[in-house]
């Protein structure tokens, strides 16, 4: 009964105008712990509209999982405290009881998490598992939820579904398990799919199977992606925008390949830097960021990345450790938005930062740049320094 | 699996026999000597104890006696104990010292006492002892989580014997709460008598084996619901008792399996307190006169049951952990 009404009320509220499917204005997570109050997940804003996909990059404990959960209400709401606004198809989810919340996982917003193997119960079957997050949407009997799941399997790529949909998650591989996990998230046809680093725990042929999977799959179902990683290349492969994510807050958002040409971060280019080349001499050294990231139990005064950042001393006075900044577009174009207080950061990079992790684009932007007049550098023609 | 099962049958056996000659050593080489015992002080001397040794067997030697005792189970016999002759059909465990009858025959009539004092406290132990974890792992931090885990320590912390003493003075003799307990077999007096005259052996026995069931499921489920399938199976959009009881209950109960298949075997090789003080003539009751008779048939034999009953238990635990879980193989 609940369902039903539940789902009436997501029709009749759905998407007022033309709001993106998903919108998540000045969310705040807070988790209360006898240690103080982890700020977790800092007014952050974002929309993202159906068929298009979010990349959310940043450190372990940046807020980019527990930014994502808040989205599927799976944080313990008695240990949490949660603020702003999430608007999945138009339907607030915030404040929503744990019982409210149930018509919307699985079936508008579903999930794919990290590790298949733990996140798969080893005690049932991966059809009786896919069967059971039909069954929990759709009123049909078992043996159709069976051939749904057998049908999803199928869909993934799993080779003989209908032989393997009764083995258990331990029988198969790695991969296969991410697979399973993908067909279990889409088999009640979500508009909002969250991969929380879906190939992290695969290697890196899997890793680029699984996510051309999710693409092709995405055309199919024309669903909403955010992609969680720490792995910029997935992000330049997947995502149509990416936001950068520090100590619990939004840093840098735009384009993808506008950010990663043109990253106008700080921390942006620490990432950026510490991506190891694979090309390059075995002797060259990797660039990690300095320091450690900050205890969210007592973020850094200012902006939360000053007592690492290398360009602070370029910053007039001590404004990188007295005041936040905001998040605005810099000085290439409203879509592309920072929290920084450099002023030309953009030629900080070119100058100081791309010199060192890619000593071989230089020439060629600097090339670029006299072509085109002496204008910044054109998207087109500029390489991503990857 | 099914090879499995026999291999482990045969290791108990093995198990079966040290256990038994173990129970001989021990009674032979120990310090007391079972003729002693029927021989009525009074009127004892020399002569008198080494025809009572003779009657009984007991002057063979140990080694003799034990290959004796071991062909009888296989084959049955029959014992002439002074003038009478008592036939002991196979599997034969010998025949009683004092009541002169096949000690066999004797405890399958004490069976069932035992097993429905086992039964029933089980019952009661497991659905309120792992209803209690389920709940307070739910609310961990709760005043009924601590209100949970405060009584069952506190209850724990009693000696059991105490606690059925105390719960039999007061709640039968002193305030007549509970009515006269005793078994009753429920075929012969019905169920009503059976159920009567074990109420409170059960309630007091399973009050006190819940309580470290409440604790041990309670740490099990917390486990369990910390795990990352239970949050796909939150994602799933399942209701939350799905969540619990299908994805968390169902990992967390596997290793309350182990515990509960040994203490079920030992409840049943004998609940010597309970029957002790609730007055129920069970395998417990018959060990513990017999080791006060110095009555060798039915020592060894009640630790040989016992025994059988732990490697039993073993075994089946071990079947029931496959199927529980798919990952375990036997082989």
């Amino acid at each position: 009964m609940t369902e039903n009404t539940l789902s009436q009320q997501t029709l009749s509220a759905a998407t007022p105008g033309n709001e993106p499917y998903l919108v998540v204005d000045n969310l705040t997570v807070r988790f209360p712990t006898a240690d103080g109050v982890v700020q977790a997940v800092s007014d952050l804003s974002y929309s993202l509209e159906q068929g298009r996909t979010l990349g959310i990059v940043g450190e372990s404990g940046s807020g980019k999982s527990v930014s994502s959960m808040a989205i599927m209400g799976l944080h313990d709401y008695k240990r949490t405290r949660m603020s702003g606004s999430i608007r999945v198809g138009g339907k607030e989810v915030v404040g929503l009881s744990n019982n409210q919340m149930q018509s919307i996982r699985g079936n508008d917003a579903a999930m794919i998490f990290q590790d298949p193997l733990t996140a798969l119960h080893p005690f049932y079957s991966v059809g009786k598992q896919i069967s059971e997050a039909y069954l929990a949407h759709h009123g049909v009997s078992k043996s159709k939820a069976r051939a749904k799941a057998i049908e999803m399997l199928d869909r993934v790529g799993i080779p003989q579904a209908r032989n393997r949909v009764d083995d258990y998650p331990h029988q198969f591989s790695g991969g296969m398990r991410q697979r399973a996990m993908i067909a279990m998230a889409l088999v009640n046809d979500p508009k909002l799919l969250i991969a929380d680093e879906p190939t992290t725990a695969l290697d890196v042929t899997v890793q680029a199977q699984i996510l051309d999977l999710l693409q092709e799959l995405q055309r199919e179902f024309n669903s909403a992606i955010i992609i969680i990683t720490h792995d910029l290349g997935v992000v330049a492969e997947m995502a149509d925008e990416v936001l950068v994510m520090y100590a619990g807050r939004c840093v840098e958002h735009g384009p993808t390949k506008e950010l990663l040409t043109h990253p106008e971060m700080p921390y942006t280019w620490g990432l950026l830097s510490s991506v190891p080349d694979v090309s390059a001499d075995t002797d060259a050294r990797l660039i990690p960021i300095a320091g450690n990231p900050p205890s969210l139990l007592d973020p850094p005064s200012g902006c939360a990345f000053h007592p690492r950042c290398a360009h602070r001393d370029k910053v007039p006075g001590d404004l990188c450790r007295t005041e936040l900044p905001e998040l605005l577009p810099g000085n290439r174009g409203p879509e592309h938005l920072k929290r920084c207080h450099l002023a030309d950061a953009d030629s900080i990079y070119e100058a100081e930062v791309l010199p060192e992790i890619a000593p071989d684009l230089v020439e060629i932007v600097v090339a670029d740049t006299i072509e085109n007049g002496a204008t910044a550098g054109d998207d087109q023609t500029t390489p991503e320094p990857r | 699996m099914f090879g499995y099962i026999i291999r482990r049958l045969i290791t108990g056996l093995l198990v079966l026999v040290t256990v038994s000659i173990a129970t001989f050593a021990l009674f032979f080489y120990g310090p007391s000597d079972p003729a002693l015992a029927y021989c009525p002080e009074t009127r004892c001397n020399p002569a008198r104890l080494e025809t009572i040794r003779t009657t009984l067997g007991l002057d063979e030697p140990a080694a003799q006696q034990y290959g004796k005792y071991m062909k009888e189970i296989v084959t049955g016999g029959s014992f002439e104990l002074g003038s009478i002759s008592i036939d002991c059909p196979a599997p034969c465990l010998g025949v009683s010292f004092k009541f002169r009858e096949p000690v066999r025959e004797m405890l399958q009539e004490r069976f069932p006492a035992t097993l429905s004092i086992a039964l029933g406290g089980a019952a009661i132990f497991l659905t309120v002892g792992v209803s209690l974890g389920i709940l307070a792992a739910r609310r961990r931090g709760t005043t009924a989580d601590k209100g949970i885990v405060g009584a069952s320590l506190i209850i724990n912390a009693i000696p059991y014997y105490l606690l059925a003493l105390l719960a039999y003075l007061f709640l039968i003799s002193q305030w007549g709460i509970f009515p006269e307990s005793g078994y009753f077999p429920p075929l012969e007096d019905g169920p009503i008598a059976w159920i009567k005259g074990m109420l409170l052996a059960w309630i007091i026995l399973g009050l006190a084996y819940s309580t470290q069931y409440a604790r041990f499921s309670r740490g099990s489920m917390i486990e369990s619901l910390n795990e990352d399938y239970v949050r796909t199976a939150r994602a799933k959009g399942l209701n939350e008792r799905r969540v619990v009881m299908r994805h968390g209950l169902r990992a967390a109960i596997v290793p309350v399996v182990t515990i509960f298949g040994l203490d079920f075997a030992y409840l049943l090789a004998g609940t010597i307190f309970t029957e002790r003080i609730f007055g129920i003539q069970g395998i417990g009751l018959t060990a513990l006169d017999a080791i006060g008779n110095k009555d060798l048939p039915i020592i060894s034999a009640t630790v040989l049951i016992s025994a059988a009953f732990i490697v039993v238990a073993n075994i089946i635990v071990d079947v029931v952990y496959s199927v529980i879980d798919p990952r375990v193989r036997l082989t």
